[in-house]
């Protein structure tokens, strides 16, 4: 049994200064203040395929976006009731993060699982952001502690309350997990690549399955989110 | 009779208890695998998954914002009886599903899968699943709701008698490490493993595996409980940890069932309950006690049977 250390923990504003940002190392842990807004597939497609104008000053009101659907209602009086808070996976956002985050101005991607070196490359370097993971997953009770309050959610009429704009004032909300740097490094990538060296011996005493699959690969180094 | 009003109230209770309270059995399990852990970052995940269900109790919500897609288990004793029958039981199901999830509040996770519709609620077309068993004696009612994730973790292959035991490990491994990279099967998890039946049934044991049994149980034939151990510590020498970073805790437990199958194949699948294994059981008898448990206690060997007919052991019929 080891001794395992404990990692670095950071506040960082949810409208972060480049020079915050450059001082973030891969596996840093992050507590997050401000304002961040949630954004998946729905709010990409009606802002970015339809068109429609995003109901945010971005990114002065906030440049943190957050791949999530919380745990939560609307009282019929309008009132919220928030519960947990937790990210899904990111990777199916590669389509859009790009245009949103030009349009969006967007500094911080949050959300669960990271997003390929590529898009990294492509779309965060480019655009001086970084992508945080949250922990878990599923910290979702701890993350809705972080939340203060719902300040407003839009386009739930048009969307539903699972695709809709929440808007979140924030304290100290976290752990994330600081995944992608400036430069575009991953740290699930550098994970993969340590364990990958190992998964020759674990995989001794098994054999393919003879019937194969179309697209099948036997390289045990290759991601799947690609 | 069982009052079905007391079946509506049950179920939200356990909707409630299934989201916000982790099972004993998987915290024990979880609390031994973060004693064992040394990956830097691994043991960082543990243990802010161990505050978090703290976190999740004592503020009374859930314990992950995506609360799954909520599902049911009903098992009765062969001389059960409902008030209002199946049907009056499968809509108090139902309404207990869209009351609670305004109510905890659970994520509306439920949609059309081409249009996209939401009602808000977590019930639609087949939503929320009912699945049924039976027991050979008893007036009480099972209700178990299991809220599994619905996304990454799970998969299913066809295998043949010539693929063996390398074979089943293969695959095994396959699914454990594909998804496990990044964290995306929300390891380390319990693990459960469908064997034989058809391509459908091998999916149901498989998923039943994971989410119907808990950790530390073991399959009634001696060798599939063996095989559980070795798939277990397999899982776990990967290398592979909490959100696929460098570690040693992928796997709390793993379970096997088994299914007769086709003479020519050997069906395998292979799925992963999440860190929050979200499973909540109450037993409801017809003088209106309720008794709430967390292991559903599926697989009985009535439900493992293999004979034509069945006659219930004696040892066995008090508990029953």
């Amino acid at each position: 049994m080891g001794n395992p250390k404990s990692p670095r923990r950071i506040r960082l504003s949810t409208n972060p200064t480049p020079q915050a940002l450059a001082e973030l190392r891969l596996g840093d842990i992050v507590y997050l203040d401000g304002t961040i807004y949630t954004a998946r597939e729905g709010v990409y497609k009606r802002a970015l395929e339809d068109n429609a104008n995003i109901p945010m000053e971005l990114p002065s009101e906030s440049a943190a976006n957050f791949h999530c659907s919380p745990a939560a209602a609307i009282g019929e009086d309008g009132s919220y009731n928030m519960g947990a808070v937790t990210a899904t996976a990111s990777f199916r956002f590669s389509k859009w993060i790009g245009p949103w985050m030009e349009k969006s101005g967007a500094k911080l991607i949050i959300g669960k699982g990271g997003m390929t070196v590529q898009d990294y490359r492509d779309y965060f370097v480019p655009n001086g952001a970084i992508y945080l993971t949250t922990v878990g997953y599923g910290t979702g009770a701890l993350l809705g502690r972080g939340v203060k309050r719902v300040k407003t959610v839009h386009w739930n009429k048009e969307l539903g309350l699972a695709q809709a704009m929440w808007v979140l004032e924030v304290e100290n909300m976290g752990p994330f997990i600081v995944e992608s740097d400036l430069a575009g490094n991953s740290l699930f990538e550098r994970e993969n690549t340590k364990i990958s060296a190992n998964l020759d011996k674990v995989y001794e005493g098994t054999k393919p399955a003879t019937l194969k699959r179309f697209g099948e690969t036997d390289d045990k180094s290759d991601e799947m989110i690609g | 009779m069982i009052a079905i009003d007391l079946i509506q109230q049950t179920a939200e209770v356990l909707m409630d208890k299934a989201a916000i309270e982790i099972p004993q059995d998987y915290l024990d399990g979880l609390q031994k695998a973060a004693e064992l852990e040394d990956g830097d970052l691994s043991s960082f995940v543990l243990q802010a998954m161990l505050e978090n269900y703290e976190a999740a109790k004592q503020d009374r919500r859930a314990m992950c914002g995506d609360t799954g897609t909520p599902r049911w288990y009903v098992k009765m004793g062969n001389e059960a009886q409902i008030e209002g029958g199946p049907v009056a039981l499968e809509a108090a199901l139902r309404r207990a599903t869209a009351n609670s999830t305004n109510g905890v509040p659970l994520r509306p996770n439920r949609v059309h899968p081409l249009w996209r519709t939401d009602h808000d609620n977590n019930v639609g077309i087949g939503a929320p699943e009912i699945e049924y068993g039976y027991e050979p004696q008893g007036e009480w009612l099972d209700l178990i709701t299991v809220h599994k994730g619905g996304l990454f973790g799970t998969d299913y292959r066809m295998l043949f008698p010539s693929d063996g035991i390398e074979g089943i490990k293969r695959f095994y491994l396959d699914c454990l490490v594909a998804f496990g990279k990044r964290g995306l099967a929300c390891q380390p998890a319990i693990i459960g493993i469908g064997l034989g039946g058809c391509k459908d049934t091998s999916m149901v044991l498989g998923k039943r595996a994971a989410c119907l049994r808990i950790v530390g149980d073991r399959n009634s034939d001696p060798k599939i409980a063996e095989l559980e151990d070795e798939f277990k510590e397999l899982g776990n020498s990967i290398g592979m940890g909490a959100m696929g970073f460098v570690g040693k805790s992928m796997v709390i437990d793993c379970n096997i069932e088994v299914g007769y199958c086709h003479t020519g194949g050997m069906q395998m699948s292979v799925h992963a309950f999440c860190l929050s294994s979200r499973r909540a059981v109450a037993r409801i008898f017809k003088d209106g006690r309720v008794e709430y448990r967390t292991d559903p206690n599926w697989f009985t060997d009535y439900q493992r049977r293999e004979t034509v007919e069945w006659e219930t052991p004696k040892a066995h019929a008090e508990s029953a």
